[in-house]
């Protein structure tokens, strides 16, 4: 059998088993953050909205919107992966993969796949959430789409690390509670990072989100915070060495294997 | 060409030097070797702990080797990983599928990894589900099967690209008498098509029954290999349970080695390779001991497996 065949078959059904099971479990998968973010765009945009008045020019509620798409982008891609792999794991079921012919590289590429479709379907449904609440005129779709897409790889790729490494369900979520969600809120979802105190400011130029928020602030608002090629750089980075070091991790059999 | 590259080339598996110790420090395998010729129904059988799914396991690239190599039809193991994969179907001895998917999905999804599109598949597919019995359950979820379902759905799964080298660790593990014999006639079916099968199993009747070559792992390494006919010629003593016609309080003086009263009714006789029943016979008949029925203590298989693993009680 030709091997390109073959392995394209293999990775397209892994893909359409992932997507088969975020639409399978939608009630789990999409409803949540379409919910937490109309809650966000409620408290945060209305309510203390209105009082915080414009920032950079536009509206708390236009200016918070590409923060939080990218945040339910990066929270569901990350939720994915980590829950799906290490589902697979978990009830063994990641063998039927592991016996067949299908090469690692294109194992770890179809749950990123998944990963990535269900970040950009939450990201997506957040987006016509925000459309309720406040005026997006994209000025620069293609950084948008391109980030978009930048963070979902991201964020699945370190959903699959973490899934790799976990034992127990536990392990699963000490990650996005402890590292994730912190990371989100310094990255300037909610406030432009200048406003920071110079420690804190220091201490975000180290938090990889804020390249993402701040491209995609970029792609939606047209407000310029730091140069588009920097972020740019800094997502094909973490994307390149995150693929790497799963590809590596997959390859010694670590956590998948005896 | 060399001899052993011929050998090689012919073996369906031709495993050599396999050693696998684990983080724990714990050697599973010893160095073992072991070759199945295509179309044999091999049984690779040792107590709990021997290193049998170990085996398995490396074969299966779900554990991974300390040392040694592999040759599936020829293929090197770890060279063209792939390629050898492509030509093995595995039944593992744990329930290890989606329990939220479909049957038929299951089924389907695995012809996907190894390259085969779902339309290609859907016919292979119907018929697996029909030799099976699983037709009634194609479009369930999986996990309302019945423990003997869901082996079968295994064996199902493991037969979608149809492979050349069937592996079955413990296909038919709590599974109805009723259901593992046709388990037993859907394999032997399997194997007389031309798939080479290699069966773990704790059923030694199941192995006696099915197949025509054996080995017998112990400790990490194989203590036995060979025709099912020759290893059973291994055997020293055949033993004998004998139902008496009548009660016996006290055995009397038969003046022959290894014959003990085990209750009132019931004599257990041992005989070696070069002694035959008839004498037995004969002494019982002079004291006027008269034998109602006869038949093997044991599985002569299990009979073997005691002597060569030193469990013999």
């Amino acid at each position: 059998m030709n091997r390109i065949r073959r392995n394209w078959i293999g990775l397209a059904t892994l893909v359409n088993k992932e997507v088969v099971r975020i639409f399978r479990i939608w009630s789990q998968t999409l409803v949540p953050p379409a919910i937490t973010m109309s809650l966000y765009f409620v408290i945060f945009g209305n309510v203390i909205g209105s009082r915080v008045g414009k920032m950079s020019g536009f509206s708390y509620m236009a200016y918070i919107a590409p923060g939080l798409i990218m945040m339910s982008i990066i929270q569901n891609s990350y939720s994915n992966v980590v829950s799906s792999f290490f589902g697979a794991k978990f009830a063994r079921h990641v063998e039927e993969i592991l016996v067949s012919p299908l090469p690692l590289s294109l194992l770890l590429l179809g749950y990123m796949a998944g990963g990535m479709v269900r970040g950009l379907l939450t990201g997506a449904l957040v987006t016509l959430v925000a459309l309720f609440f406040t005026h997006l005129e994209p000025a620069e779709p293609l950084v948008i789409v391109s980030v978009a897409i930048l963070t979902s790889a991201i964020f699945s790729l370190a959903g699959f690390t973490n899934a790799i490494f976990a034992k127990k369900f536990d392990d699963i979520s000490i990650v996005p509670t402890f590292v994730l969600t912190p990371l989100t809120y310094l990255s300037g979802v909610f406030y432009p990072i200048a406003l920071l105190p110079p420690f804190w400011r220091d201490l975000s130029q180290i938090d990889p989100i804020v390249y993402m928020v701040s491209a995609f602030r970029t792609g939606i608002l047209g407000i310029r915070t730091m140069p588009l090629m920097t972020a740019y750089g800094f997502m094909i980075i973490f994307l390149l060495f995150l693929f790497g070091m799963n590809w590596w991790l997959l390859k010694r059999g670590i956590g998948i294997r005896n | 060409m060399t001899p052993s590259i011929t050998k090689n080339a012919l073996a369906a598996l031709e495993i050599t030097g396999l050693r696998k110790t684990y983080k724990n420090g714990r050697t599973a395998l010893q160095g073992i070797d072991l070759s199945v010729l295509p179309g044999e129904f091999f049984a690779l059988l040792g107590p709990n702990g021997a290193g049998k799914t170990t085996t398995i396991g490396i074969l299966t690239s779900l554990v991974n080797r300390t040392a040694g190599s592999i040759r599936i039809f020829g293929i090197d193991h770890e060279k063209k990983t792939a390629d050898a994969r492509a030509l093995m179907g595995v039944v593992p001895q744990e329930i290890n599928f989606n329990l939220f998917e479909k049957v038929e999905d299951i089924i389907l999804n695995q012809a996907g990894y190894y390259g085969i599109s779902r339309t290609e598949a859907q016919p292979r597919c119907q018929m697996l589900l029909e030799s099976l019995d699983l037709v009634p359950y194609q479009n369930q979820m999986a996990r309302i099967l019945s423990g003997g379902f869901k082996r079968r759905l295994m064996i199902a799964r493991a037969l979608i690209h149809n492979p050349r080298l069937l592996i079955l660790d413990e296909p038919t593990a709590g599974v109805d008498v009723e259901m593992r014999h046709e388990t037993w006639q859907f394999l032997r079916e399997l194997n007389a098509s031309g798939t080479t099968i290699i069966l773990t199993t704790h059923y030694l009747e199941e192995a006696e029954l099915l197949c025509n070559r054996l080995a017998i792992i112990h400790h990490g390494e194989i203590v036995a290999q060979g025709s099912k006919k020759s290893l059973l010629e291994m055997m020293t003593h055949q033993t004998y349970l004998l139902d008496l016609a009548a009660p016996l309080a006290t055995l009397p003086d038969l003046g022959l080695p290894r014959v003990r009263l085990i209750d009132p009714e019931q004599l257990e006789v041992a005989i070696a390779q070069n002694e035959d029943l008839n004498l037995i016979f004969r002494v019982l008949e002079r004291h006027g001991i008269r034998v109602q029925s006869l038949r093997n203590k044991s599985n002569r298989l299990e009979e073997l497996f005691l002597h060569l693993t030193g469990r013999t009680p």
